[in-house]
């Protein structure tokens, strides 16, 4: 029997969505250009990913087999309204930041898997750990690529330099970085996991 | 609408924020489908089908149901909805009359419902041809022309991405690069090159 604290360490590590399961790189790379970006993008797709699991679980019984992907688009789409809202309301220039990628959210395929495979089939307390530790693992991922794409690029870690006579390398702040870092990365987890077995 | 500002979106679309290279809409089809070049030019085709067809009917729900009764802050989930049955109808009809065309691009329709380039670019309309929740002038044309162009974009990278894992399969690469860290990094340096079209004015 699956336990509560299983669901929320394995969003983690052993099944991070970015490095391990590949999902949801849309918004990953489009966002990673600050940690502060970063940080507003995981805060938004976790609360969706949270509201979106508690309706969900508490809902499957009453959903239709056959038009399941239709009603969990409906219940995402209107946690990320909630969350587009709120942002446009308390915090416009993270807002403006994210720009489109804020309703893109709906489309994250982050969102929606765990709806799928897991929320439609977990009861709700199971639901909400599995959200936690998903949206802590995306959260994980996000810090990690923007971390290094905010050092590299401007040399400056939440708006403060690091380094003094740093010339900030160009490149990794543009979208080519931001593909080259999560290749990197991607490969880097790869070897280890290669390492283990 | 003069011709110049539909040549700026064909440029800006297809080259300077290509959907995929710098805006990073559809990556995981791109990285998912890139291995042969036929099967990634049919779904080239499928995305750009969908991409106009989406931008024609999203501008319609917003111009004439949302925007008259002041309900655009329920752009995102009408406009998913919309894509999605939309996509589900299109491909009924298709697989109903035309089954040469359903097996070349059909089984790809249901995964375009949740590219993120889709409804990427219907957002993306509206928030470039509406000014203060009017319309600008030849909005809609504009809004059909740069989902054409997203899907041309969305095409040439996908075809070029294709034929160089095509050729990497003949050659040695080291173990933990096999696969998606490869196919990044390869996308990285086209977005790279990509990169040189900024400059363009008009």
């Amino acid at each position: 029997m699956s336990n509560p604290v299983r669901e929320f360490t394995k969003g983690i590590i052993k099944e991070n969505p970015t490095f391990v399961l590949a999902l949801g790189l849309c918004p990953t790379l489009a966002v990673s250009v600050s940690v502060i970006n970063g940080i507003g993008m995981s805060v938004a797709a976790t609360f969706v990913l949270l509201g979106s699991n508690i309706i969900i679980a508490l809902i499957k019984n009453l959903i239709p087999e056959r038009i399941r992907i239709p009603c969990y688009i409906v219940v995402i789409a209107t946690f990320v309204t909630i969350i587009e809202l709120l942002m446009k309301a308390y915090s416009p220039a993270l807002n403006r930041a994210l720009g489109i990628y804020v309703p893109l959210i709906v489309v994250n395929c982050i969102v929606l898997g765990r709806a799928e495979a897991f929320a439609s089939k977990n009861s709700v307390l199971n639901s909400i750990f599995d959200a936690l530790g998903m949206g802590i693992g995306f959260g994980l991922a996000l810090v990690l690529i923007s971390a290094i794409r905010e050092l590299l690029g401007s040399g400056k870690i939440l708006g403060i330099t690091m380094f003094k006579g740093f010339e900030p390398m160009f490149a990794i702040g543009m979208p080519s970085g931001a593909l080259l870092v999560i290749g990197l990365l991607l490969a880097f987890f790869n070897l280890l996991k290669k390492d283990k077995v | 609408m003069t011709i110049a500002q539909f040549l700026m979106i064909f440029i800006s679309a297809v080259f300077v924020s290509n959907v995929i290279l710098s805006r990073f809409l559809g990556l995981c089809s791109f990285i998912a489908i890139s291995k042969e070049t036929k099967p990634a030019l049919a779904m080239s085709f499928a995305v750009m089908f969908v991409i106009v067809m989406s931008s024609a009917i999203t501008w319609f729900i917003y111009r004439f149901l949302l925007v008259p009764f002041g309900l655009e802050y329920l752009r995102t989930i009408s406009f998913i909805l919309v894509i999605a049955t939309s996509v589900q109808f299109v491909e009924m009809v298709v697989r109903k009359f035309a089954p040469p065309l359903y097996r070349v691009f059909g089984i790809y329709l249901p995964l375009i419902t949740v590219n993120c380039a889709v409804l990427g670019v219907a957002v993306l309309n509206i928030d470039m041809f509406f000014v203060n929740g009017k319309a600008v002038v030849g909005s809609f044309w504009y809004s059909l022309f740069q989902g054409v162009c997203v899907g041309i974009g969305y095409g040439l990278a996908m075809l070029l991405m294709s034929g160089i894992r095509e050729r990497l399969e003949l050659c040695s690469i080291p173990k933990a690069l096999k696969e998606f860290p490869l196919a990044f990094i390869i996308a990285s340096i086209m977005s790279l090159s990509f990169m040189g079209f900024s400059g363009f004015r008009f």
